[in-house]
């Protein structure tokens, strides 16, 4: 169920009731033999090479010299702090990341909030909200370039002839691009963590909403006191997660640009730091370049993940709610980023 | 309970009451029934209008007032979007790469799942937690020694070099060990060792059959990820040899890009897994849920 869960089971053994020597003992040495074909894998193909990026980005590598480039040092550290493009690259990962997932996840809340009654044809509007998360982000990039068309796109013609106002530049000017791409990511998630608050919402203890209603509270003061309280956990997984796939975005600003470049578009306006990797990497080849962003990169989400957890924790404590760990869906969530 | 079950029918006859009055799940108003349809038409329009501008000639698309109905043109479209890209060979890749991807993942991180749920092994509270903490390392951080490592394999290039860094994930092992830790009571598993059985014989005779719903969640969830993955398939693969997502890139390039066949070509790679999400839906919709309740 949870990490705690797992601490409780291991401490259990110390209980020695008969039956639990018996399991443990024909347990312990297969055990190893079932998780080794994933730690082979997982380790020749996922943690070696976060191990080697580290050697990489302290090495100034090419494609050519991979393998026995000379050390540098932090050098490619220095550089990339003291390039304005990474400063861009992290201002834009930062604006881009506030605007696709605040809205999201507010939005996820109210739809998860509205879809938490007795109602006919719930499933279909489960699918439909999910319908956007099973198209490949590819797919939703190129139809949402065609939408914010400048000139042609179905948004503008809404908004010049539907509504009179003027056209905007949804690829050449900062704010509308960076909202663009906001949209697509917004489009994509919001169903799926909203299906989660949902979730959520219905593991709410319904005596709680009673003792509420009998007190007199509305439905929005029974959603304020209770049912926020108890999605807390649920909301800061939420969080994590999406903290997690803003900070590697990457598909969407790099199929966004008009001319398919790792840029961010002609002015960088939308370039990230996951796309910048990519074009230090495989534009530039500076290897060591792009490995010293990828670092940055993790260092950057581990210090935000703590970050929020910390904020949210601080007040799941001031107002005496206990801590519960990582779940299920915040890890798939995590695992559907990539 | 009883007292608020007795109130609501007291009041039934005024609706508004209905909707403010205690007690879960709410019925649910006509206003619940607007809004839901139209979320539900913002989730599902871009598709809808992908599916318009598919079927209707650039020239159609330019006019003054855009069309909003599908037309007749999509062949003529995707038969210029298939002379551009790839897309039966990329979708043929996909489905054999997200096949193995999915094989593999289920199987291994079933197995590796009932390990860390039902056997005590020095270590393997460490070593879950390990899994769970990687989930925050960006995939930008693998790619470089991936690449390098692909070409010296001679994999560059080939379906292979896509299978085997996604064949296990760390997800699919933390998923699949909380759903057996609480789906697989320990007395049955306790009944099997004391009936003399092996842990293996254990787990293909009592964790397996109960295990197999999850393993279908974390099936589909794992196909779709597989099959919408991006990042690395573009780096590991060229265009010649591309999985549906790689192969999209094909359609834009070219002298000048002609929307309507950019979108038939997207459509035509698209719509084969929305189907079977539209079928399939309300299982997935199911999994994620029951993996929120069980967190």
């Amino acid at each position: 169920m949870t990490l705690t869960h797992s601490r409780r089971t291991t401490v259990r053994p110390r209980e020695t009731s008969k039956t639990r020597r018996r399991l443990r003992r024909p347990g312990s040495y297969a055990a190893y033999a079932y998780v080794a074909p994933f730690f082979l894998i997982f380790g020749a193909f996922a943690v070696y090479p976060w191990l080697d990026t580290a050697w990489v980005s302290l090495h100034d590598t090419r494609l050519t010299t991979y393998g026995h480039s000379h050390y540098v040092g932090f050098a490619n550290y220095r550089n990339l702090f003291g390039h304005t493009f990474f400063w861009n690259a992290l201002k834009n990962t930062f604006s881009i990341g506030i605007i696709s997932t605040v809205p999201q996840l507010l939005m996820a809340l109210g739809i998860a909030h509205l879809l938490n009654t007795r109602m006919r044809g719930r499933t279909f509007f489960r699918v439909a909200l999910l319908m956007p998360y099973a198209t490949s982000l590819a797919a939703a990039t190129v139809i949402f370039v065609e939408l914010f068309g400048v000139d042609f796109g179905l948004i503008n013609w809404i908004l010049h002839s539907g509504l009179h106002l003027g056209k905007i530049d949804w690829q050449g000017s900062k704010w509308p691009s960076q909202i663009a791409v906001s949209t697509i990511v917004t489009w994509r998630w919001t169903g799926y963590n909203a299906l989660i608050y949902l979730a959520g919402m219905q593991a709410i203890d319904e005596s709680l909403y009673e003792a509420a209603a009998i007190d007199g509270a509305s439905r929005w003061r029974q959603f304020l006191h209770v049912t926020i309280p108890g999605l807390r956990p649920t909301i800061l997984f939420t969080i994590v997660v999406s903290t997690i796939g803003a900070a590697q975005l990457f598909g969407e600003p790099l199929l966004y640009d008009p001319i398919g470049q790792p840029q961010g578009g002609t002015s960088g306006y939308y370039q990230t730091l996951g796309v910048l990797m990519y074009q230090q990497g495989w534009t530039n080849d500076r290897l060591g370049l792009a490995a010293a962003t990828a670092w940055t990169m993790f260092v950057i989400i581990v210090l935000a993940v703590g970050l929020n957890t910390y904020l949210v924790r601080r007040r799941e404590r001031r107002s005496g709610i206990s801590r519960r760990p990582l779940n299920v869906p915040a890890a798939g969530a995590l695992e559907a980023i990539r | 309970m009883t007292a608020t079950v007795n109130r609501r029918e007291v009041r039934k006859p005024r609706r508004e009451r209905r909707r403010t009055a205690s007690g879960r799940p709410f019925a649910a108003g006509p206003m619940t029934y607007v809004i839901a349809s139209l979320i539900a038409l913002v989730s599902i329009f871009p598709l809808y209008y992908t599916i318009v501008m598919a079927s209707h000639t650039n020239s159609e698309m330019a006019a003054k007032v855009p069309p909003f109905f599908p037309n007749g043109s999509f062949f003529t479209n995707l038969r210029a979007a298939l002379k551009l890209a790839p897309l039966n060979k990329g979708m043929l890749n996909s489905l054999i790469v997200s096949s193995t991807i999915t094989i593999g993942t289920v199987a291994f991180c079933t197995l590796g799942g009932f390990a860390f749920a039902k056997l005590r092994f020095r270590g393997s509270a460490f070593l879950l937690g390990f899994c769970v903490l990687t989930m925050m390392v960006p995939t930008q951080m693998g790619i470089i020694p991936l690449y390098m490592m692909m070409a010296k394999l001679g994999l560059a290039n080939h379906l292979q070099a896509v299978v085997l860094p996604t064949l296990v994930t760390a997800f699919g092992v933390f998923f699949m060990r909380q759903y057996i830790s609480s789906a697989v009571p320990d007395e049955l598993i306790e009944a099997g060792f004391v009936d003399g059985a092996g842990s293996l014989r254990v787990f293909f005779s009592v964790v397996l059959p109960a295990a197999r719903p999850a393993m279908a969640v974390l099936g589909m969830l794992t196909f779709l990820t597989a099959w919408n993955d991006f990042f690395w398939p573009i780096i590991a693969l060229s265009t010649q040899n591309p999985t549906v997502q790689v192969s999209f890139q094909s359609l834009a390039t070219g002298y000048a890009p002609q929307q309507s066949i950019i979108m038939a070509g997207t459509l035509y790679g698209t719509l084969p897994v929305l189907v079977v999400f539209a079928l399939l839906g309300r299982h997935i919709v199911g999994g994620i849920m029951q993996g929120a309740v069980k967190g």
